[in-house]
């Protein structure tokens, strides 16, 4: 698509877009950042580092707020059209998905402080190689936002099937340690709960990737583009 | 082109055009056209000055006629009778196929002789009981009874200028057209008069077949359910309204209604 090859004749409203994109990507890199720092505060128990995970989550939140403001504003006053117009309602739906993205962060950072450092589960190990798998789904979907590349949103779809493999991958494990370890059963659901979030990271990463497509090509993904349902049929 | 492969109308058409073209002299102002217009929805000609969406709605009831240098190729049928046979009655058409200009244009008579006017040149009216309520109806039609039913025989051309434009569509309406076509009709009224004007657009809906040509691309979203797009003589694209303004097909439709036209 050659989005922003030309612009408009009035000029003050390509500043707008600008402006917004801009928004996106500070509030999709800090939502990413915010899933990276809480999994790192996870795995070397770095109570300060989670805190910043959550008193960081604020800021993600006042972002949201700013990007809505500014969506309903530029539809109220330039009135856009087509393509400008599903970028528009994009990035407001983009802005509410991202803002869940960092709670499931914020939720993880706030765990690390209730989870017994002391217990080794060796059934979460998989959890930082599936928090780098999220990770990168909301890293590419940002990257297909700021490219507007519909390709790479397919893509970010299909690969969340990556993350909830995953997660059953985990769940399984985590249920059968704690049955044989009930002394760990407080964590192991911490850790359960955790690898849930990481999931639903993902599912919003696809939720971005799928607003992406739609104001690329105005239309939506079909299902066969979409990833799976996490849960297979035997997860719980 | 789009226009190149539209050859069989769909059954409620009112009219019909294909593979329009008209000459001002040497000069080709539309290359080869072609359009169905219906009963059921409001069609909007869009586009840029001078891409010839007024020239060709003008050749929906021959008001070309009038510019001697003017010429047109192809046909525009309307019910299936060619409007450009030697048989057509130019007069008769224009009674048929109304037309709404964009600068309210009353007559210089009474409110009730404006709307009389064509019922009586058409012989339409049989007796004053009978004139009268053809003039009632299409006021009423029109939006505008209540306001002037108390001062019918004050001069038309006192009312503002909403209530003016609207008297021109009361008078087009009084000689029970079939198609209404509105050439930038409210491109003279303020955003009140302009509402009521669209709230008017909606309710003739469906009686009769409406063509509007307008510069306001957010008009042509509010009244019509299809758009066409015009640009440097010819019909670019045609379609839903609702597609139109959130995914059309073509570069050019897009570049214009967002806003990067030129």
């Amino acid at each position: 698509m050659n989005h922003g090859q030309n612009e408009h004749t009035l000029k003050a409203f390509d500043g707008d877009l600008i402006t917004l994109r801009g928004l996106i990507a500070e509030i999709g890199g800090r939502a990413e950042k915010a899933v990276e720092g809480a999994m790192m505060a996870l795995a070397n128990n770095d109570l300060e580092l989670a805190h910043q995970v959550v008193e960081g989550d604020k800021r993600i939140d006042a972002l949201e707020e700013q990007i809505d403001r500014m969506v309903i504003q530029t539809i109220a006053l330039r009135a856009p059209m087509a393509d400008d117009l599903r970028e528009l309602v994009a990035a407001l739906k983009i802005s509410g998905v991202v803002e869940r993205i960092g709670d499931y962060a914020k939720n993880i950072a706030k765990r690390v402080a209730l989870i017994d450092a002391s217990q080794h589960i060796e059934a979460a190990r998989m959890l930082p190689a599936m928090a780098d798998a999220t990770r990168q789904l909301v890293d590419d979907a940002f990257t297909a936002f700021a490219r507007r590349d519909a390709d790479l949103a397919v893509a970010v779809c299909a690969q969340d099937k990556t993350v909830d493999d995953f997660y059953n991958s985990i769940f399984r494990a985590l249920i059968a340690h704690m049955i044989e370890n009930p002394e760990h059963v407080g964590a192991g659901t911490h850790l359960l709960f955790i690898a849930k979030n990481l999931e639903r990271i993902g599912d919003h990463a696809t939720n971005v990737s799928e607003m992406v497509y739609f104001a690329v090509t105005g239309q939506s993904m079909n299902e066969r583009e979409r990833g799976d349902d996490a849960l297979a049929p035997n997860a719980d | 082109m789009v226009t190149k492969f539209m050859t069989e109308s769909a059954p409620n058409t009112k009219m019909s055009a294909r593979d329009v073209k008209v000459f001002y002299g040497e000069k080709q102002a539309i290359n080869g056209v072609s359009i169905d217009i219906d009963m059921d929805n409001v069609v909007a000609f869009i586009g840029p000055s001078g891409c010839g969406k007024s020239t060709f709605l003008r050749t929906l009831n021959r008001m070309n006629d009038t510019i001697a240098s003017a010429r047109v190729e192809g046909d525009i049928t309307l019910d299936g009778e060619n409007i450009y046979s030697s048989k057509m009655d130019v007069v008769q058409l224009r009674a048929r196929v109304g037309m709404v200009f964009q600068k309210p244009n009353p007559f210089p008579k009474s409110i009730y002789d404006n709307v009389a006017y064509g019922p009586r040149i058409h012989g339409l009216a049989p007796n004053k009981a009978e004139l009268d309520q053809i003039v009632e109806n299409s006021l009423v039609r029109a939006g505008l009874w209540n306001e002037v039913k108390d001062r019918l025989t004050e001069s038309g051309t006192a009312l503002s200028g909403g209530q003016q434009q609207r008297l021109c569509i009361a008078r087009a309406i009084a000689v029970d057209p079939e198609v209404i076509l509105m050439d930038e009709p409210c491109s003279a009224l303020d955003p009140i008069a302009t509402a009521k004007i669209e709230e008017l657009i909606h309710e003739l809906r469906g009686r009769y077949a409406i063509v509007i040509v307008t510069h306001n691309m957010q008009q042509a979203a509010r009244v019509s359910q299809k758009t066409a797009f015009f640009h440097l003589g010819n019909m670019v694209e045609y379609g839903d309204t609702s597609d139109i303004f959130t995914n059309p097909r073509e570069e050019r439709t897009r570049d214009y209604i967002t806003g990067r036209y030129g």
